[in-house]
């Protein structure tokens, strides 16, 4: 590694930090019951709740904690908490 | 894609990564941004990574709207365009405690930038002790509760009016749980000229004990219990509040916490609830929130 | 060229020399005797003769903090202090040294409280030793003014990048007059390049400064401000013989000699005391007196092997600290001075005094004393360090 003496890093480099190694529990997206409101994507810490080609929204598993704001704000449950490896 | 990038080390549920994210989606990638020490600094650049996507600068504690003034002055004297837009984010240490002197003369010296606290009423980053900004009886590590004890026995500072006494053009509150509205406030305080001041209310799932999932949740419940009231003020004049339809009783916002239980099971704890649900009533009566 | 020589007061030579350096932001906070340099400094940019920002700062805290932004954004950077406003900032110089920003104050050396007293010593910016500012200090008012677009040349090194202080005495050098020449915009022009930075605040380019280093690479960036003062420790040397080239003046670089190749009691010092000392000498070396003077012109970096070299014949060496390291009673250079002899053949006598201390005056009858008392070592009486020009009634 070249240390860059300024102590200076390079932007959104943090991406390398796969934090989905952190989840225990896992959201399940139910794309019957959304209604592609965005709350889960706005709501995301992480950022990582995408919007897909066809409207619906779809977690970046290689990055998400498993915190469960998407879950616990959906207007429509259609956002399960699953136990990770089960 | 969020100008705030992933696999950063927030806390699973994190209110700050919400609040930087909210920053920037408001501000876009025209942005400068100056960090003080805190737990959004910390967990968004372990060397030689950076999870931020504009120029980002974090130098110490209690500088970050004097570093924010310089940098401001500096692309002035180089000449640069003045459409780059220069924020400060800092949490309620940074801003209500230690920092305080810098941002006084930062915004008496009328700087083109804002600063925006995002308040989780507590030092995080050190393990939740109390700050300027914790308020009535939570229990913090060094304002714990305990048999002779409800927490902690001061008011939370009022950073907004103290902002506001400096002249500053624009004051806001917002709260990570009302996303919309706080980039909105985020927006207006950038392209409003000079100084001014976003104090966003930003729940902590580690430092106040409440699960991850509840930030937005419990966030929602501190705006409609009036304790945290959403407001903005131009010049001085509060000239926008969100009003409430139905208040509810502060002890819903308490109950669902854990710094806040044990004014549920000490004798003497529901009496001295009355005390905090009388700042909620004064919010109501001041802010005109009904 | 006629170089045309003026009396202007200490402050006014270095505030003009700052001034032709072009620094695009000023930031400062008053102090005395600081104050006669960012007031003129002011008046420069009230009457447009200065294209730069000058901030007003609630604190000296925020007057180097304002600068730690304004040099991450690509500006060249000045501010002056002193005393009390140096320690104020004490915090934050090892901020812009860990960041590698390369700004320019001018520390007009005063004493610290308590108890309070705004006079000289060298105790402020001596107890910034460790803080990874390269000091320059000087010995005269234009020294004082020329050391500025050194240091800036210095400190901008691309291979550098450490802030750096040029140190003169306060009163004695901010507010003394003093025939000078004033330094020529078209020959700073010529000597200083302009400062352009590879990383800055720059939104076409964001990087994140000041990022949290954990213990895997915490060590390797002290490491390398540790090499970046090695590689200033031969630049000074360089461009204080650039400067002669452009400006024909020159003061030594690291260090400075005066009548001492057949010295056999040297006496090393820093600041505006060598006046006195260099005055001394030629009277004691009109008497037979085999003494002569190295003076130490860099203190951060510490010049070893200039030192060592420099004392290869010297029967007795003689520091004179304006500073104290309670509890070890010996000033900085003095500590330093043995240090860097030690792992040599070496074997000379170092007797530290320590003299001057809130502005007491140094008058060439209390160097002569030094160096009598000094001269007993001979006979083996020994006073290894102390403070040399205590007052009798009150010790």
């Amino acid at each position: 590694m070249k240390l860059i003496i300024k102590t200076v890093a390079k932007p959104g480099s943090t991406r390398a930090n796969k934090t989905g190694a952190w989840r225990s529990f896992m959201p399940v997206f139910d794309h019957k019951l959304c209604s592609k409101c965005g709350i889960c994507a706005m709501y995301c810490p992480e950022g990582i709740i995408n919007k897909l080609e066809n409207g619906f929204f779809e977690p970046d598993y290689e990055y998400c904690k498993g915190c469960g704001i998407c879950a616990n704000e959906c207007p429509k449950k259609a956002i399960v908490m699953v136990l990770e490896g089960k | 894609m969020s100008l705030l990038k992933p696999g950063h080390r927030g806390c699973a549920g994190c209110c700050d990564a919400l609040a930087g994210k909210f920053v920037l989606d408001a501000l876009g990638e025209n942005t400068i941004v100056v960090s003080p020490t805190g737990c959004l600094e910390v967990f968004t650049t372990p060397y030689p990574e950076s999870a931020w996507g504009v120029p980002w600068i974090h130098s110490l504690f209690e500088n970050a709207a004097a570093v924010a003034s310089g940098v401001e002055v500096a692309l002035k004297a180089l000449g640069k365009k003045n459409d780059i837009k220069i924020v400060a984010i800092g949490g309620d240490g940074a801003t209500l405690d230690i920092g305080l002197q810098a941002i006084s003369g930062a915004f008496e010296r009328g700087h083109n930038f804002t600063y925006i606290c995002v308040d989780n009423e507590a030092y995080m980053n050190t393990g939740v002790q109390r700050s300027g900004g914790t308020p009535l009886y939570a229990s913090t590590t060094t304002s714990p509760a305990g048999k002779v004890s409800f927490g902690n026995p001061q008011h939370k500072k009022n950073m907004p009016a103290i902002i506001a006494a400096h002249g500053s053009p624009y004051v806001a509150t917002a709260s990570v749980a009302y996303a919309p509205d706080m980039i909105r406030k985020v927006k207006k305080a950038a392209d409003v000229k000079g100084p001014t001041y976003v104090h966003v209310h930003a729940p902590c799932c580690t430092g106040w004990r409440f699960e991850g999932s509840k930030t937005i949740e419990v966030g929602k419940l501190a705006v409609e219990t009036a304790m945290w009231p959403l407001y903005e003020m131009e010049n001085g004049v509060v000239t926008n509040v969100r009003k409430l339809k139905n208040r509810k009783p502060v002890e819903e916002y308490l109950k669902a916490q854990g710094r806040f239980k044990h004014l549920f099971t000490m004798q003497g704890g529901l009496e001295e609830i009355k005390k905090i649900q009388a700042i909620a009533d004064w919010n109501v009566k001041h802010f005109g929130l009904e | 060229m006629r170089r045309r020589m003026v009396v202007v007061e200490g402050s006014y030579a270095v505030a003009h020399a700052v001034k032709v350096c072009k620094p695009h932001v000023i930031s400062a906070y008053p102090i005395t005797p600081q104050t006669h340099i960012v007031e003129d400094l002011s008046q420069f940019v009230a009457d447009g003769d200065m294209n730069c920002e000058y901030m007003n700062v609630e604190s000296e805290f925020s007057a180097i903090s304002a600068l730690i932004g304004a040099s991450a954004a690509g500006a060249r950077t000045y501010s002056s202090t002193t005393s009390q406003g140096l320690a104020l900032m004490h915090e934050a110089l090892f901020n812009a040294s860990g960041m590698r920003l390369p700004i320019v104050m001018t520390v007009v050396n005063r004493a610290l409280s308590a108890p309070i007293n705004i006079w000289n010593d060298q105790q402020d910016s001596i107890s910034q030793r460790d803080t990874g500012w390269i000091q320059l200090y000087a010995e005269d008012v234009q020294e004082s003014a020329d050391m500025l677009p050194q240091v800036y040349k210095l400190a901008e090194d691309e291979e550098i990048l450490l802030p750096a202080m040029a140190c003169m005495d306060g009163f004695i050098l901010s507010h003394v007059y003093e025939p000078v020449i004033l330094l020529e915009q078209s020959l700073t022009d010529e000597f200083l390049p302009p400062y352009s930075p590879e990383f800055t605040l720059d939104t076409k380019n964001p990087v994140s400064f000041g990022a949290l280093a954990d213990p895997s690479t915490y060590t390797e960036f002290r490491y390398k401000q540790e090499k970046a003062m090695g590689v200033a420790l031969e630049k000074i040397e360089e461009i204080a013989k650039e400067f002669k080239d452009v400006y024909g003046r020159y003061y030594g670089g690291l260090i400075d000699e005066y009548a001492l190749d057949d010295a056999e009691i040297v006496i090393m010092a820093m600041g505006s005391v060598i006046g006195t000392v260099k005055d001394t000498i030629d009277e004691l070396r009109s008497e037979g007196e085999p003494v002569g003077l190295l003076k130490v012109r860099s203190f951060r970096p510490f010049p070893v092997d200039a030192i060592r070299s420099a004392l290869k014949n010297a029967k007795i060496v003689i520091t004179i600290d304006k500073n104290i390291s309670i509890g070890k009673n010996e000033g900085a250079l003095c500590t330093e001075v043995k240090a860097c002899l030690y792992n040599t053949d070496l074997r000379i006598p170092v007797i530290g005094v320590m003299l001057g201390f809130g502005g007491r005056d140094i008058p060439m009858s209390t160097i002569k004393k030094v160096i009598n008392k000094a001269k007993l070592v001979e006979k083996g009486i020994y006073v290894e360090s102390e403070i040399a020009d205590l007052r009798e009634d009150m010790a």
